[in-house]
């Protein structure tokens, strides 16, 4: 047998792409459909910087095989703006410079999207259990958490 | 090469498994396959995704108890009221496994047939008296989670036999159960100890069935049978509490590592096993 043949959609758009059966969904997003936003950290599920939705579940796209997602639907960084148009969580981001090297932060406002859509307003504790699996190295983590919280004030409010 | 497959039924992936003679690798969320693949330590001929078997993530009554589809991830577990109600400590052990992102994929199946010492659910699942069914090709049979594992990375699985899904048996009133595990942070560690503990209690309060399970203290998940018989009869008084607590720490078998000595696991399997009991019993109490 040679690489699988899958179609998936990406962001709202169907998509075709070959892969061996080891390639993980974070190597074909990179690799194959030139989607660097997700990073790989650790490619072992501790940093979270490969962070995606699969069927509108938060996952580690290093922690899912390409071969699985036949069929399937993903949303990654790259589909959170409309356009040119920040999504609130990018540009409170921006604003509350919730970021230094920017390697954990498309992880970050992913994995932060899925939570404000479940939860419009969650309390610190609940933004710090459900962030515990997007690492970072640089902010200390308090400015993120406050420009969660921000974020999902813009959301209420909007 | 690795062959890869995604089977719609049991008997389609027991096909796929058993023509592997030994070197097929069931995928369910693959939060430790992958890990597994990437570091070489596992090198399967072929990975049969079982998630597209209706059964595997289905759960359903069955004979007033939950039937739980082995593929089912945490957090998908969780979106059952049910689960929540009638069996905390499952739920509970469930959802501590990991991070939202791993919780989005990690199952049953995948936690017990990785076969850890420390896998968070397995105590709560043997101490709740949880079966499965193990389909093969020389048909299906139900067994103990507890008769599963038989040592670390190791299970009673013949080739060719995957775990279908998990029966969280009927649930009397005034029985309730409860996990907890001692790890130095809150949130993405590998349990030092865990403990699990299900109660049934009369309508007097007092205790008329246990069941307690330790987590990495042994080479597998151990039942202590003779810690759920402190148990038996009492309201939990302190002479029960402290039996339950010698029973739990004499049942220890733990290594010695970074993460915990020998005498510290021991003593702390006694500890955590009071503090679950206390907790199981309310939640039985309350529930009357
Ligand atoms: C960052 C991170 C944190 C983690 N934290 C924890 C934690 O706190 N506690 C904990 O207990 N674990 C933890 N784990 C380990 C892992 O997430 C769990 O063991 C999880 O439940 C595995 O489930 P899975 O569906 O992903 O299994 P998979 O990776 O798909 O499978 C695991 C193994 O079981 C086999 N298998 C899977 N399903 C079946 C089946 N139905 N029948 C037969 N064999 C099967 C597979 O072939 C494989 O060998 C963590 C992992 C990561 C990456
Ligand atoms: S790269 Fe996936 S979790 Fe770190
Ligand atoms: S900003 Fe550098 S890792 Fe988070």
């Amino acid at each position: 047998m040679s690489k699988h043949h899958i179609t998936a959609t990406v962001n709202g758009e169907a998509v075709e792409f070959l892969c061996e059966t080891q390639a993980t969904l974070l190597d074909v997003l990179r690799d194959e459909l030139g989607l660097t936003g997700a990073k790989e950290g650790c490619g072992s599920g501790d940093c979270g910087a490969c962070s995606v939705m699969l069927n509108g579940r938060l996952v580690c796209s290093c922690l899912v095989l390409g071969c699985e997602v036949d069929g399937h639907s993903i949303d990654t960084i790259e589909g959170v703006a409309e356009g040119a148009v920040l999504h609130p969580l990018q540009q409170v981001f921006l604003e509350e410079a919730a970021l230094q090297c920017g390697i954990c932060t498309p992880g970050i406002i992913v994995a932060a999207k899925a939570l404000l859509e479940k939860n419009t307003d969650p309390s610190e504790e609940e933004i710090r259990y459900w962030l515990a699996g997007n690492l970072c190295r640089c902010t200390g983590y308090d400015k993120i958490i406050r420009a969660v919280q921000k974020a999902a004030t813009v959301m209420r409010e909007a | 090469m690795i062959n890869f497959a995604i089977p719609t039924s049991v008997d389609e992936a027991v096909g796929l498994l058993a023509r592997a003679n030994g070197s097929g690798r069931v995928l369910a969320g693959g939060t430790d396959l992958l890990v597994q693949l990437r570091a070489g330590r596992v090198s399967p001929g072929i990975i049969v995704d079982i998630k597209r078997i209706p059964d595997l993530k289905a759960v359903r009554h069955e004979a007033g108890g939950l039937r739980v589809g082995a593929a089912v991830s945490g957090a998908e577990l969780a979106e059952h009221a049910e689960v929540q109600k009638h069996w905390p400590g499952v739920l509970e052990a469930a959802r501590l496994i990991g991070s939202t992102q791993v919780q989005g994929r990690a199952s049953l199946g995948g936690n017990l047939c990785n076969a850890s010492p420390a896998a968070d659910s397995v105590p709560a699942l043997i101490a709740a008296g949880v079966t499965c069914t193990i389909a093969g090709p020389d048909g299906r049979r139900e067994v103990a989670v507890e008769d599963v594992v038989t040592g670390p990375g190791k299970t009673s699985l013949a080739a060719g036999e995957f775990v279908v899904d998990f029966l969280l048996p009927a649930r009397g009133a005034r029985t309730s159960d409860a996990y907890q595990r001692f790890i130095p942070r809150t949130e993405m560690d590998i349990a030092v100890v865990g403990a699990a503990v299900c109660l049934a209690l009369d309508a007097n309060g007092t205790v008329s069935a246990a069941r307690v399970a330790l987590g990495a203290v042994a080479p597998t998940v151990r039942l202590v049978p003779a810690a759920g018989a402190a148990l038996v009869g009492t309201k939990l008084e302190d002479a029960a509490l402290a039996r339950l607590a010698a029973a739990a720490s004499a049942a220890c078998d733990p290594i010695n590592d970074k993460r915990g000595t020998i005498e510290f696991r021991t003593r702390v399997a006694g500890v955590l096993a009071r503090r679950v009991a206390v907790l199981a019993y309310d939640r039985a109490r309350s529930k009357a």
